[in-house]
């Protein structure tokens, strides 16, 4: 089996020359191309996904949501828009341990020893991130329209509000790719990720109005961009968001990307590491 | 196979003529460490030539920045022709590299491994299937081609490692290594792959730490330590410049070596150098005379000879007195 007939190998190596090259939108296609592979070959990464989402939803909903909004299905309806964005803003993680693992294993540097577009990969990395908030964010919309969640806005603010999630998801992914490009292994990357998470999530409007938190905890919980994400992905759901709402959601991933694409750039492109 | 087109189409005449690979006073610093510490390599077309060196030596340094994955903090290189710093994409487009570790993706399985990168290189739909399909068949991989990679053999992953670089004929294949941590087999398959790729005439650079590997495959050797280019030449040559009419000696008594040296040492100029492994002496011998008075001498003094043998030095006894003895060469049965 592994005795390879050199007669049989010459008669099969014929030259072969390039074809005609290829743009680098196609290239960035062929990657996205990979992380759709990623999830049949992966499904567990979905798992993961959608597991911790859907805990809080069933957690917070039944265990303190009568506690906290009087009833489960008031909380439910307060709390869902809030899972969406903390699912989205979790879920970049996963691209920046990919990534990670892919430069690990020496994987970019094949890559990057071919003549294509040098930002093809982490094109193929947001096509993957855009279809993990897809599906995530619909399962969990899915659960909770079983559990008696109404959007006041229908359909549309829906597509809405999914619209700005992928707008957030893509703003925080950034933060993933250049840690994935700086951390070698992939859990440190995970670990770094949530521990700069946990606090943004947590200390936000997701779970409970700021009212009875202390002033100057308020006073972080109001500029929280998650926070504001959130607002505005509540708002549109319920068909009350201002365009204000929208634009100060979008802020800190505009601010992100604009800061953050050309580091990740750099990064890739300084070939030194 | 429409796709087959002739390699002579893509360079002009006198580009032929230039080396495939040319580096002057190349250099690469990590910190204080020069890694390469001014490099010159020439390595003519067509040609599989080896870079040995112990770990640590600079290889992989030295093999990345001619595949425009480092780049040199001094010198100059140009591959088929192109400048690696002024021109790396048309680097890029002539070259394929197998690095020292698999760059494949694991949960892919090999099928998809290659369809991915033929689709990269601009193939489409059916002649991207066809193009994966035919290296999968040319390196005995078609029966494991829906396999995940992870579940694939080191044999198997190096295979399809090389395949994935052979989507394209590049002008120059790189191999990292290629056969480091592979059984014999394994080793003597990649060997005929090398050959049979060297024969349609690509030009190889190959690195390795193993002397037998360097001795069997390259046409022309270049022996690397700490950074710096020790010698050169094709495998005779190294043994010549040595010089030939070795003795060596095994002992059957290892605690005997020190003074077996010493009396070897009285009888023969040459520095006695001393087998990394076992209870074995080898010198340079002026003559067949010289030789014989010295075996002579060891038997009188009842040290008991497990074996004995004149002959021109191995590639590793060439290294150790190139290296003056500082360079430890890996043995296969010890893998990486
Ligand atoms: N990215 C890096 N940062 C710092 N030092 C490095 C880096 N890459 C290599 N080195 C150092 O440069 C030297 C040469 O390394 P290199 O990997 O080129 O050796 P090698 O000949 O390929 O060895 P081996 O046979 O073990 O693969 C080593 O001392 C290594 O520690
Ligand atoms: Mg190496």
């Amino acid at each position: 089996m592994t005795d390879l007939s050199s007669a049989a190998l010459s008669a099969r190596l014929e030259m072969v020359a390039p074809p005609k090259a290829p743009s680098a939108f196609s290239n960035a296609l062929v990657f996205g191309w990979r992380a759709i592979l990623k999830f049949k070959h992966v499904p567990e990464q979905l798992f993961d996904l959608v597991m911790t989402p859907i805990m809080f939803t069933l957690l917070f909903t039944f265990v303190f949501g009568g506690a906290l909004a009087g009833s489960t299905s008031a909380y439910l309806q307060f709390f869902l828009p809030g899972i969406l964005v903390q699912t989205v803003v979790f879920n970049a993680v996963y691209s920046g341990m990919g990534l990670s693992t892919d430069l690990g294993k020496g994987l970019f540097d094949r890559f990057r020893s071919l003549p294509i577009w040098s930002l093809a990969p982490f094109a193929g990395l947001m096509v993957g991130d855009v279809l993990r908030h897809l599906i995530a964010g619909a399962i969990i919309l899915t659960i909770g329209l079983t559990l008696g969640y109404r959007p006041e806005a229908g359909i549309p603010g829906v597509i809405a509000a999914f619209a700005l999630l992928l707008a957030v998801g893509f703003g925080m992914g950034w933060i993933f790719i250049v840690l994935g490009l700086l951390i070698r292994t992939p859990t440190t990357v995970m670990t770094a990720g949530f521990t700069f998470l946990f606090p943004l999530v947590f200390a936000s409007n997701i779970m409970v109005e700021p009212q009875t938190m202390p002033g100057w905890l308020r006073a972080f919980v109001d500029v929280n961009p998650v926070s504001l994400m959130t607002s505005a992905i509540r708002g549109l759901m319920a068909g009350q968001a201002s365009l204000n709402d929208v634009l100060m959601a979008l802020l800190a991933p505009a601010l992100l990307t604009l800061l953050l694409a050309p580091v990740t750039l750099w990064l890739y492109r300084r070939s030194d590491r | 196979m429409n796709d087959a087109v002739h390699m002579t189409n893509l360079q002009s005449r006198d580009e032929r003529t230039l080396p495939a690979v040319s580096a002057r006073g190349l250099v690469k610093r990590f910190g204080e460490l020069r890694a390469v510490d001014g490099i010159d390599l020439d390595v003519p077309r067509g040609m599989i030539f080896a870079i040995l060196g112990p770990n640590g030596a600079g290889k992989t340094t030295l093999m990345r920045m001619l595949a425009t994955l480092l780049t040199p903090d001094d010198g100059s290189a140009s591959v088929m022709g192109h400048d690696v710093i002024a021109a790396p994409h048309d680097v890029r487009a002539s070259i394929a590299m197998t690095g020292q570790f698999a760059s494949l993706d694991e949960d892919l399985t090999g099928r998809e491994n290659l369809l991915l990168l033929a689709r990269l290189w601009g193939f489409r739909g059916r002649s991207a299937k066809d193009r994966a399909d035919n290296l999968l068949a040319a390196f005995e991989l078609s029966d494991a081609a829906g396999r995940q990679v992870k579940t694939y053999s080191g044999g198997m992953r190096r295979r399809l490692d090389i395949a994935a670089s052979l989507i394209v004929t590049p002008g120059v294949l790189f191999l990292d290594e290629p056969t480091t941590g592979l059984d014999p087999n394994a080793r003597q398959s990649v060997w005929r792959m090398i050959r049979a790729l060297a024969d349609s005439g690509v030009t190889i650079l190959l690195t390795t730490q193993y002397l037998d590997e360097a001795d069997q495959l390259a046409a022309r050797i270049a022996v690397i330590d700490k950074g710096r280019k020790i010698a050169e030449g094709t495998s005779r040559e190294l043994k010549a410049a040595t010089g030939s009419g070795f003795l060596h000696v095994a002992l059957a008594d290892p605690a005997r070596l020190a003074e077996a040296e010493a009396i070897l040492a009285c009888h023969l100029t040459g520095t006695i150098q001393r087998s990394p492994e076992g209870a074995q002496l080898s010198v340079m011998a002026g003559s067949t005379d010289a030789a014989s008075q010295a075996i002579a001498a060891l038997i009188a003094a009842r040290i008991e000879l497990a074996d004995f043998s004149m002959g021109s030095p191995s590639l590793e006894e060439v290294f150790f007195a190139l290296t003056g003895g500082s360079g430890r060469l890996g043995k296969r049965e010890k893998g990486d």
